[in-house]
């Protein structure tokens, strides 16, 4: 303080602030002050709008400096934290600032000192001046007016907890330049007209418009975005504390989304989990335990399951999609329209259908009812994963040395997974226990078809089988 | 734009009486139905929850801009900012959604893949940039974060995805946020251009290993997708170069480019997901590496493991993140704080972790250690220590001081000198690593 002259003057000083977010009014008072030397104690500050100071003692006409007077000292990083700290709400903050700034003239570095109890009072309101601009960045929701004159204008509410909203005016300003926008607020209003900042006095909830035709789409978003199977409402309310919640149309979903998530997810994972006992080592005990089976919902359709058949040592496997109605009520594979024309084909390509082992993919017959007649449903392909199980079993008992799949269900049955038939078709794809898988398409694909089309796809079907054929007659030698 | 063509069958009425209408497993009924006149938002619906296990979200980082004088919409200010939380804990920072979900693709963690049984949708460029820009209007989003299915063919795709961004760009004069996810299998010349428009350009590299995406991507390529990495590398490098001598040469990719690693879908150790990020880093100059927990999708492949997402483990994968780029470990220093079967322990975090099988390298004097030994001590953040650095300037800091400036002293005690402690023999403890892991957490009763 020996820059200063030393303090005579022991009277008592009140600065009424006339706005409560005016950092040049304060900055200058604050100078005038210590440059007369009136030390913190004898200085209080008070808002508009507050009782004052009890002890408020009659100077409210501040001392007029000398004029060969010092330059008062004020570091960069000290006015960058005033300049945000007296946007705060705790009234404490002018004085607090006054009392650094006046300790700031003995020693320059103090801002340095984290560990000094003032300046951390002063960085933490400046955080939590940060965080709140922050959050109006973020949650300020404006919603569309037409007004008479033609043009859109967006109004929104916000309740600040500090004395923000001047200060962030540019915020939305350089955002929204060419919108004609209103931010209310109980602590004062902005609007801006695409040209010109105004200011209006604090207004009130009702006076912002109470819905918006967007916000169905918005809440849409908010609510298909969301993970359930990541719940975390801690770190959620840490950065959207419930204060906010009343002003944010999407929040109203979250109680909801909350209580439902938990049961989504156990859903989902149930779902994934099969319990299979021990893979029966007959094919009596397979076709006893198949139908029982209700590991997917085709399982709960009044349908009956259907076996494969064929000897138990047959070199050759067929593997259809999955038995339709005539074979549903046959409880035989292959005995309806498509099983027909595949006796046709394998008679043609010399195959005997009695010495191959003739199954399918899926165990059950899927279908929709329409009237009288049960439509034919193609298997999910998490169906055809879950009976997989099942068609591995028969294929650990049989041993084939050739699978022959007939159409992608079948061999998402054998691969676990979907291949493109015109791919993959006419060469051998080797499988894990030494046999092979040779993909045709299903025969009901050449009944669906047509003139040229049929021909064609008659003309491939052909030549897998008789390519298998061949390749059985290689292998058996 | 044509409308999406599907081929469908149409089968007489005659056939389909006593056939059993099989074939192929895709059933293509379904997808008439689907296909019918689906309202924006039941679209947006389906398009956004097929987004959602993206785990990135940042608007940061990127060129400032706003719409001062000119005609435009829309401001980017460096700091990005999450205008809503999901009750997952996630930012919602952007429109994030895909363009479509249908996919020829067949990759089994993805609820979008071909064989999947998931509903599907479409969304038109031109609707895209209209929901992005009446979302911004309200202040709902930063911008968009667009990816997508794959349609016809990989070039199609991008070109839509691109056509969204010129939309945003060039008929709305958006300012805003534009994060678009390109496909590896793209022509580099439509990637380029995806880039000219938007802020940030990420490909997924998926999985940690080669073998895990040839096993559970078999249509991806690792290749191509360094490949692709590498060339939008080099775009950003090549247009910040130009920035240099002409000012106004075009920006790409301002926000640079970064990536996505699914974790727990395969084998794949700690140890290699950290090695491979780190090659990332180094190699293509990433701005982030995301990694994303599994998570049970609805209609999963038979292949995958179906359980709750290991978020601890992703969790734990961050904050090693975190170490590499801000506290100066290396991938390799990271990597010894990994057990022996190359995962990092779920109970305390890495940084511990690292300092308990460090021991020797403590206590450190906080009033003498350097900086980059002072960001190992663990319960020190890049705050603390900075806080650390600027207070001693003024005095020799006490036990308390440091308490002032961090969390928790707890914590920090065992691993530091101050002018009046010494933690005598505790690093020699053999239950330090109980005596300092957080507490067990009582089970939720009710947790799945």
């Amino acid at each position: 303080m020996t820059a200063l002259r030393q303090p005579t003057d022991t009277a008592y000083y009140t600065v009424s602030m006339l706005e409560p977010d005016d950092f040049a009014f304060w900055r200058d008072k604050a100078r005038q002050l210590v440059q007369c030397g009136i030390p913190p104690g004898q200085v209080s500050w008070t808002e508009p709008g507050s009782s004052g100071d009890l002890f408020a003692g009659e100077g409210t006409q501040l001392p007029v400096p000398p004029a060969d007077v010092p330059q008062i000292r004020a570091s960069k990083r000290f006015l960058a934290l005033a300049k945000n700290v007296v946007l705060h709400s705790d009234p404490e903050r002018f004085a607090l600032l006054y009392a650094l700034l006046w300790r700031l003239q003995a020693n320059p570095r103090i801002m340095e000192d984290k560990t000094d109890l003032q300046v951390r009072r002063v960085e933490e309101l400046d955080k939590n001046v940060r965080r709140d601009s922050h959050k109006m960045h973020a949650f300020v929701r404006f919603r569309r007016l037409e007004r008479d004159d033609g043009e859109d204008h967006y109004v929104a509410w916000f309740e600040p907890d500090h004395h923000i909203v001047r200060a962030n005016a540019g915020f939305f300003k350089r955002r929204f330049a060419n919108m004609h926008w209103s931010i209310l607020t109980p602590k004062g209003c902005i609007h801006w007209d695409g040209d010109t900042m105004r200011e209006s006095p604090p207004a009130e909830r009702g006076d912002a418009p109470s819905s918006d035709p967007a916000e169905e789409l918005w809440l849409k978003y908010y609510a298909s975005i969301f993970n359930p199977a990541r719940l975390k409402v801690s770190a959620m309310m840490s950065e959207m504390p419930k204060k906010y919640w009343k002003n944010m149309p999407e929040a109203a979903l979250i109680p909801e989304l909350v209580a439902g998530a938990q049961k989504r997810e156990s859903q989902m994972v149930a779902a994934g989990e099969l319990t299979f006992d021990e893979r029966p080592e007959t094919l009596g005990a397979i076709e006893k335990a198949i139908d029982r089976c209700r590991k997917c919902p085709i399982g709960e359709l009044a349908n009956h399951s259907v076996m494969g058949e064929g000897p138990q040592d047959a070199a050759l496997m067929i593997v259809g999609e999955q038995p339709g109605d005539q074979e549903d009520q046959a409880r035989r594979p292959f005995v309806g329209p498509a099983g027909q024309l595949l006796d046709v084909h394998l008679q043609k390509a010399g195959i005997e259908r009695s010495k191959a082992y003739v199954t399918n993919a899926v165990k059950h017959f899927k279908y929709v009812q329409r009237g009288k007649r049960r439509i034919h449903q193609s298997p999910a392909a998490k169906e055809i994963d879950t009976c997989r199980w099942w068609i591995e079993a028969e294929r650990e008992i049989v041993k084939p040395k050739v699978v022959l799949a007939m159409g992608a269900s079948a061999a998402r049955g054998i691969l676990g997974r979907t291949v493109s038939i015109s791919k993959v078709r006419g060469q051998p794809v080797p499988l894990e226990d030494g046999s092979e898988l040779w993909i045709t398409a299903h025969p009901s694909y050449l009944l669906r078809l047509e003139g040229e089309a049929q021909e064609k796809q008659v003309k491939l079907f052909d030549a897998d089988l008789a390519a298998v054929r061949e390749r059985l007659a290689e292998l058996a030698v | 734009m044509a409308p999406l063509r599907m081929t469908v069958k149409v089968v007489p009425a005659e056939t389909q009486k006593n056939l059993d209408f099989l074939l192929p497993s895709r059933g293509t009924r379904t997808y008439i139905e689907q296909m019918g006149q689906l309202s924006t938002i039941e679209k947006l619906g389906i398009l956004a929850d097929a987004a959602k296990y993206d785990a990135s979200c940042a608007s940061s980082g990127t060129a400032k801009k706003n719409s001062l004088g000119g005609k435009g919409i829309g401001s980017t200010e460096g700091m990005g900012i999450c205008h809503a939380y999901a009750p997952d804990g996630r930012c919602i920072s952007l429109l994030k959604i895909l363009l479509t979900n249908h996919c020829i693709f067949d990759c089994h963690y993805c609820i979008n893949r071909k064989s999947s049984n998931v509903r599907r949708a479409r969304f038109t460029p031109q609707e895209v940039a209209d929901l992005t820009i009446s979302f911004y209007r309200r202040n709902y989003i930063e911008g968009l974060f667009l990816s997508s299915g794959i349609i016809k063919s990989s070039n199609f795709t991008m070109e839509q995805m691109v056509e969204c961004a010129r939309i945003l760009r060039e008929e709305h004069d958006f300012r805003g946020y534009i994060h678009l996810k390109t496909i590896p299998e793209a022509d580099p010349e439509l990637v380029h251009q995806a880039g000219l428009y938007a802020d940030r350009v990420s490909i997924n590299v998926e999985l940690p290993t080669d073998s895990g995406l040839t096993r559970l991507a078999p249509d991806k390529n690792a290749q191509q997708i360094e490949g692709a990495m590498g060339k939008v590398k080099s775009d950003i490098a090549e247009m910040k170069d130009a920035r240099k001598r002409f000012k106004h040469a075009p920006r790409f990719a301002p926000a640079g480019q970064s990536t996505q690693m699914i974790v727990g879908a395969d084998a794949a150790s700690d140890a290699d997901i950290m090695g491979k990020a780190s090659r990332l880093y180094d190699g293509f100059k990433l701005r982030r590496v995301y990694y994303s927990a599994f998570s049970p999708i609805p209609d999963a492949s038979a292949v995958l493991p179906l359980k709750r997402p290991p978020l601890i483990r992703e969790h734990r994968l961050y904050q090693s993140d975190w170490l590499m780029r801000f506290y100066g470990y290396q991938a390799r220093e990271v990597m010894q704080a990994t057990d022996h079967d190359g995962n990092l322990p779920l109970d305390i975090d890495p940084k511990l972790a690292w300092a308990l099988k460090f021991r020797e390298s403590f206590p450190l004097d906080v009033n003498r250690a350097p900086r980059e030994m002072l960001l190992r001590v663990p319960g020190l953040g890049v705050t603390a220590v900075n806080r650390v650095l600027a207070a001693r300037r003024h005095k020799t800091l006490r036990l308390e001081d440091v308490g002032r400036v961090t969390v928790s002293i707890a914590k920090v005690r065992p691993f530091i000198i101050a002018a009046d402690w010494r933690p005598t023999t505790l690093t020699d403890r053999a239950d330090l690593r109980t005596l300092l892991a957080p507490k067990q957490e009582q089970l939720e009763l009710f947790a799945a």
